[in-house]
């Protein structure tokens, strides 16, 4: 399933920004890996959902402002504060979480994450030089 | 309902389970783990695993400018397949 919906959007991509820069298009494929993420594993889980609020939120917001930064992907958190909050920066929604869900939510989050980071290796694998 | 407390064998219990997602978990102890190197390695490892996504989505981004889309959906469905 997240296979299947991260190649959509890639396709999207291609087809939507031909004459878009590197960077421009390094981002909303970025973004679409953390919505494929987000998407595939549903509301069933507190990252998730906070990430595709986020995501329905800067869609509503584009139609009334104007370009904005990569809004919907996980910010760089700053390296102050406990390990405990860096974490909390770190996890989509782990700021309005306790802890006993913060540390369930974080171990999901970073096996969607690893799958993510497999199949998007695994497509480079297989479309780059000697790929075919 | 009365509020349940939350135990330290709770707590110890999840953080051996998040560290079993770590990278290396099989050459960790199941002792009792210190909470804040668990914390940090995954801090740490959360970051690394942002880090690649950028990185990929920058060679993903190149490699669709210069591929035909259907032969790199082709090669793509072909090493899901296998």
């Amino acid at each position: 399933m997240l296979a299947f919906r991260f190649l959509r959007a890639l396709t999207l991509v291609h087809r939507t920004t031909p004459n878009s820069s590197n960077a421009a298009r390094s981002r909303r494929i970025q973004r679409a890996a953390f919505a494929s993420m987000a998407y595939s594993a549903g509301p069933r889980r507190a990252w998730s959902r906070a990430l595709l609020c986020r995501f329905h939120f800067h869609r509503a917001r584009r139609r009334c402002a104007g370009r904005s930064r990569t809004a919907g992907v996980p910010r760089r958190p700053s390296t102050t504060g406990s390990p405990a909050d860096g974490l909390r920066r770190l996890v989509p929604g782990g700021t309005e979480m306790d802890y006993c869900s913060l540390l369930e939510e974080t171990a999901d989050y970073i096996r969607c994450l690893s799958k993510q980071v497999k199949l998007m290796q695994s497509i480079v694998d297989s479309v780059g030089p000697g790929g075919r | 309902m009365s509020s349940s407390r939350i135990t330290d064998e709770q707590i110890n219990d999840l953080l051996t389970k998040l560290q079993a997602v770590l990278p290396e978990a099989h050459l960790r102890s199941t002792d009792r783990v210190s909470a804040a190197k668990v914390l940090q390695d995954t801090c740490n490892y959360i970051r690394s695993l942002h880090r690649e996504v950028d990185d990929l989505s920058e060679r993903l981004s190149e490699l669709l400018a210069n591929n035909d889309i259907n032969s790199a959906q082709a090669a793509i469905i072909r090493s899901l397949l296998r």
